[in-house]
């Protein structure tokens, strides 16, 4: 086949677009609570759900969550993984520990890295504690946590948390 | 058919960056008031329908995190259009025709604030031979403009009053953003955007969401006292290639026009999607509309044009004035695309 008879299979196109999200009422006081350390969700004020980090809405119920709650760091791994892919969009190489953590006092789990904990002895209903980086460093980001670790506390019963797997 | 109508709208007040709420917060109270009003429980609502576009949101599935406004769990019946809120309409339209649902909630709500939206709106382009170009949605609908200024005859001047019209109207709307009194003349004066466009004839960049639940026949009347009936709903599209087509005319609109049944009788009112001075004008050419019919008593898109929403609006700003009892008989009509390419209309009836 010449030169010229062949296919052309692609074309360069590159896009480039630029967005300033906005955080909204909800994770703005969230993000500010972060930066002060502290861990501010929201409950319904129907069904009394407790969500961190807080959405401004309740999922079920359809109406804003207004009311502030303040919880701590404490809670329970109702699930986990353990990533061995790596990715340039991580801050952290592989191995690691990922866990669905359910704080106390909140009725959603979200999701945070486990670290100070061998691979073989994270578990679910294991009790943790968050970790926040020093406070000159604390900002309005959830990075202000900078991982939750192991507390010397026994395990979580699954009855208290199979609601929120 | 089944009839079909309108029992409620609500919108947020248009603004020009909505720096404070997002997406979630924005549609939250719209959809509450237009779920309020209709009468209908959330709960017995059969379809929930949006429309939205991620290009604007910057996210993929920007849709679904939306839904923590509409309390979707346990599990609703739901779909989305990535396409202005008038087609999800459509779908929840066509949904009740089926027969299986007597009711829908459809919401629709865009952000343009938080990207650059000239440029997101470059990408609805064909990607191989136009968006690598960047042209950028003023400059295509100066195209346009130019082409009907010669086609018609019509001149800046017609394009300035109709922006002035917009605007005096838009002042009885809570929810515009551009209001006030114009003297055509004045605005006449002022330099081109993109020749022939000046600022005026373009409208303005919004951030808004709307709300709208539709029900049918027996339900309709329970809930509402004066249903917005909808007796006919086309839509039609036209080339992807603007030079594929007479930019001119609304070729789609007439015919969209047509199977929707408008040429059965007189309209009061029209709420036309038309985010520009000249598209105005060219609709009514496609629609066949006389002096006498009152076009965008709202202040239409150019006093407040949130992508994805603006032709919900359309659809709700007619409904109500027919639900007020101000009109019997009202054109809705919404566009999407570039200079007009893809165009619904429908005629809605007051009892
Ligand atoms: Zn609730």
């Amino acid at each position: 086949m010449s030169e010229s008879l062949k296919p052309v299979t692609a074309i360069k196109a590159p896009v480039h677009l630029e967005f300033s999200y906005t955080a909204g009422r909800a994770s703005t006081r969230f993000l500010r609570g972060m930066a002060q350390g502290k861990i501010l969700g929201q409950r319904c004020p129907e069904c009394g759900k407790v969500y961190v980090p807080p959405r401004g809405s309740c999922t079920i119920c359809a109406v804003p969550t207004d009311v502030e709650v303040e919880v701590t760091g404490k809670g329970t791994v109702t699930t986990f993984c353990i990533v061995r892919i790596p990715s340039d969009s991580l801050s952290i190489d592989p191995p690691f520990t990922c866990a669905h953590i359910l704080l106390d006092g909140a009725d959603l789990p979200f999701f945070a890295l486990i670290q100070e904990c061998p691979f073989d002895e994270v578990r679910m209903g294991m009790r943790v504690e968050a970790v926040w980086v020093p406070k000159e460093e604390l900002g309005p980001t959830f990075e202000s946590i900078k991982y939750f670790r192991p507390i010397d506390e026994p395990d979580a019963s699954f009855e208290s948390y199979k609601e929120h797997l | 058919m089944r009839d079909v109508a309108i029992v409620s709208f609500a919108q947020a007040k248009n603004v020009r960056r909505e720096l404070d709420a997002n997406e979630v917060e924005m549609v939250m109270p719209v959809v509450s008031e237009a779920v309020e009003q209709s009468g209908i429980p959330r709960r017995e609502i059969g379809f929930t329908c949006s429309g939205s576009c991620d290009y604007l949101a910057g996210q993929p599935f920007s849709f679904v995190s939306a839904l923590d406004a509409v309390g979707a769990w346990p599990p609703i019946s739901e779909s989305h259009v990535e396409m202005d809120g008038a087609w999800a309409l459509y779908e929840a339209w066509v949904k009740i025709q089926i027969g299986d649902i007597d009711s829908a909630l459809i919401y629709a709500f865009g952000k343009a604030s938080m990207g650059d939206l000239p440029d997101v709106l470059t990408l609805q382009l064909d990607p191989y031979y136009v968006a690598p170009l960047g042209p950028d949605s003023v400059s295509m609908a100066a195209l346009q403009a130019r082409a009907y200024l010669e086609a018609t005859g019509r001149s800046e001047r017609d394009l300035a009053a109709v922006a002035a019209r917009s605007r005096k109207d838009a002042k009885t709307n809570p929810a515009a953003q551009v209001t006030g009194d114009f003297d055509p003349e004045r605005l006449l004066g002022e330099p081109y955007l993109v020749s022939p466009l000046r600022k005026h004839d373009c409208p303005p960049i919004s951030d808004g969401a709307a709300a709208i639940v539709l029900a049918s026949g027996d339900l309709a009347r329970k809930v509402c006292k004066r249903p917005a009936w909808i007796r006919g709903i086309d839509h039609r599209i036209e080339a992807h290639g603007l030079g594929n087509r007479d930019l001119a005319k609304s070729l789609s609109t007439a015919e969209a026009g047509r199977r929707a049944g408008l040429g059965t009788g007189a309209v009061d009112i029209a709420e036309l999607h038309a985010p520009f001075t000249h598209q105005e004008l060219i609709l009514r050419d496609a629609l066949g509309l006389g002096n006498e019919v009152r076009v965008n008593p709202s202040g239409g898109p150019l006093a407040g044009n949130p992508m994805m929403v603006a032709g919900l609006a359309r659809f709700g700003e007619a409904a109500r004035v027919l639900m007020d009892g101000q009109a019997s008989r009202a054109v809705a009509h919404a566009t999407s695309g570039p200079c007009l390419q893809q165009n619904m209309v429908a005629v809605l009836e007051g009892e």
